[in-house]
């Protein structure tokens, strides 16, 4: 008898390893060989590690999509890996200890707090080794550039398109996803202060966290139209949060009743525009992030000199644009 | 019948819950009774609607958990596991094209599966309950991924499947009474959870287990199996878990889940089930989820800030579990 079991548990761990594998290369943080390379990474192609904030949204699949392109124009080998949430600060920098390990040519790196990981930056100084941010900044001049999108001034527009909307004036709400990283923070705020400074009938009644969790957000949502009932609109600082909104006054039927306004894209936010629950949103690009942030990070190993920041711009899309080309290029499903 | 001895045991538990259950319940209507003071937007239909739909899927999670809680063991692979059987009901429907029942059995089934390994390996292969469902809440969530490519799978084609969760079954019997079927579904899943753990044989065996395995195992019965059983049960409900969620966000999201398992914890032992094992109440779980939902909500609609609701629901807990320290050192 025990012997069959240990036979089985031979078999399992034979089978494991085999889905190991084969599953890898579809694992979040697999190695990404740009096209033709054979060689293995010891020859003297360069480089480079991307370390970014998470696989939960498709934002972060978006910037992958571009930094890998970026790596097979540039004839170099990226690493692209990332935590599996946006608030797994300390698992971050683990992962960019190991990075640095490897003694890569440059590192391209989404922080998911402005301030932790200024320690192992500094370590990349001393070895060396060029940092590139991207996505959020750092609290330190020791990346060379961060390439991001202005996100203070974005969600300023998405406050002005708010106004408009409402026609100036009532209570409206913000679901944010967290409060420490530079995003939530500059788009919470970006929002906050051009309301504040442009609107004066506008008021924002309340500001809650869902933390980028579907859930979470849309259960947030419901109580504020729950607590504040002439609501008139609610802004989504990103894809998880504005999925929260747009479920929310969906189970409401408050569909025309409030306006929805969100950030990124992601196929949910794109099918609630087009059938008009959500009036628009605010899109970064994250393809272009990706693809700047390997570009930078490459020149900058070849001791280029380069802009300290890159900005990878935005766009507002609603009904009338979604569908145009240069619209469609920054969204993704 | 060797098992007379642990059946007599029953009607002890079942007073000493009853006055528990009257605590727990007694702090439900003094929260809903505060939180109604507090804003006038707290109790009305709608708002009520919402708690009960926000507790449906958290609720189905503590639920299940109940059980494995009274074997003495936990289950804090619960939340993953969820997430999986939400995106094998998303490959079913969605990416293999099946009918949504197929792909409801399949969610289940997964739930149960995953379920059972826990269980085979906490019975037969003797690794602690905390370490097996440590290893399958990281198996479950690292397959939700693979599987799904880490990509959200999406229902919007399929607009039968909303309806498990969204849709109103009641609303369509009498008009204007429009509860969600995903509350409705909570609701009947706590009665059959109920009757499964007081009035049959794999809840009187959980009892035993929970109180004393050893004498358990002494009066004949196979602990091992009934164990094995008892953690695949746990497994359905969060397979049933799973299907709600999946339905009200009409996605099977690949990441979402994690750190749910503890919000099931917290709600089955406000509820009085306790952490040692032998005791508990279905009831006492689902007054313990609404707790929860309760709190969080009237918290939120009082605009406390998030950070402080996080504070509040901590020492919730940990005064639910004091007052269960008093009661047993009264007995």
């Amino acid at each position: 008898m025990r012997k069959g079991w240990m036979m089985a548990a031979l078999v399992l761990v034979v089978f494991i390893s085999a889905c190991s594998s084969n599953g890898g290369s579809k694992s979040p943080s697999a190695t990404t060989k740009s096209p033709g390379s054979e060689a293995p990474a010891k020859t003297e192609k360069l480089y480079v590690p991307v370390i970014s904030k998470g696989f939960q949204h498709q934002f972060w699949q978006a910037v992958r999509i571009g930094a890998e392109k970026a790596a097979a124009e540039l004839n170099v080998d990226i690493t692209y890996e990332g935590t599996e949430t946006e608030s797994q600060v300390d698992k971050q920098l683990e992962m960019l200890q190991v990075a640095l390990d490897k003694k890569p040519s440059a590192i391209g790196f989404a922080a998911l707090d402005s301030q932790a990981s200024i320690p192992y930056l500094k370590k990349a100084k001393d070895a060396g080794i060029p940092v590139i941010a991207f996505d959020s900044g750092v609290d330190s001049d020791i990346p060379l550039s961060t390439v991001a999108t202005d996100n203070a001034v974005a969600a300023g527009v998405a406050a002005d398109k708010m106004a408009e909307l409402i026609g100036g004036d009532g209570e409206i709400a913000i679901i944010a996803h967290d409060q420490t990283s530079r995003t939530g923070i500059d788009r919470r705020d970006g929002f906050k202060n051009r309301i504040e400074e442009k609107y004066p009938n506008i008021k924002i009644v309340d500001i809650q966290y869902g933390g980028g969790d579907h859930l979470k957000s849309t259960d947030a949502a419901k109580a504020i139209m729950q607590a504040y009932p002439n609501l008139k609109g609610i802004f989504g600082t990103n894809e998880g949060s504005a999925i929260g909104v747009i479920n929310a006054v969906m189970e409401a039927k408050a569909v025309g009743k409030v306006t929805i306004i969100g950030y990124d894209s992601g196929k949910a936010q794109i099918d609630a525009i087009k059938n008009g629950t959500m009036a628009g949103a605010i899109s970064q690009n994250p393809v272009g992030i990706g693809y700047e942030t390997v570009k930078a990070a490459v020149a900058a190993a070849k001791g280029e000199t380069i802009k300290p920041a890159i900005d990878s711009g935005f766009v507002w899309y609603d009904k009338t644009n979604i569908d145009n080309e240069d619209v469609k290029a920054v969204l993704y499903e | 019948m060797n098992n007379t001895t642990v059946v007599e045991q029953k009607p002890q538990f079942a007073i000493k819950s009853g006055l528990q259950q009257f605590l727990v319940f007694g702090s439900l209507i003094l929260l809903v009774i505060f939180f109604s003071i507090a804003s006038d937007n707290f109790f009305n239909f709608s708002n009520i609607i919402g708690i009960l739909l926000s507790t449906a899927v958290i609720g189905v999670l503590a639920l299940g958990s109940t059980f494995v809680i009274i074997t003495g063991g936990i289950d804090l692979s619960v939340g993953t596991v969820m997430t999986l059987s939400a995106v094998m009901t998303g490959v079913f429907i969605t990416i293999w094209g099946l009918p949504v029942p197929v792909g409801i059995v399949g969610g289940l089934l997964t739930g149960a599966l995953c379920g059972f390994i826990s269980g085979f390996s906490i019975a037969r292969l003797g690794i602690p309950p905390f370490i097996a469902t440590l290893a399958m809440m990281m198996i479950a969530k690292g397959l939700a991924l693979v599987i799904s490519e880490a990509k959200p799978i999406y229902f919007t084609d399929n607009e039968v499947f909303m309806e498990i969760s969204l849709g109103s079954v009641l609303g369509d019997l009498i008009p204007g009474f429009d509860i969600p079927n995903a509350v409705l579904i909570f609701f009947i899943v706590a009665i059959f959870g109920s009757i499964l753990l007081s009035k049959t044989i794999v809840g009187r065996y959980n009892f035993a287990i929970g109180s004393n395995e050893e004498a358990t195992r002494l009066s004949g019965i196979n602990v091992r199996n009934w164990k094995i059983v008892i953690y695949t049960v746990t497994g359905v409900f969060t397979g049933i878990a799973g299907i709600l969620m999946a339905s009200r966000l009409n996605t099977a999201h690949p990441s979402l889940g994690a750190g749910y398992e503890l919000e099931a914890i917290a709600a089955v032992i406000i509820g009085g089930t306790s952490l040692s094992g032998g005791k508990g109440t279905i009831l006492g779980t689902v007054i313990g989820a609404l707790i929860m939902s309760v709190l969080t909500n009237g918290l939120r609609i009082m605009s406390v800030p998030q950070e402080w609701q996080t504070v509040v629901v901590g020492f919730v807990i940990l005064l639910a579990v004091y007052a269960d320290i008093l009661r047993r050192r009264k007995s």
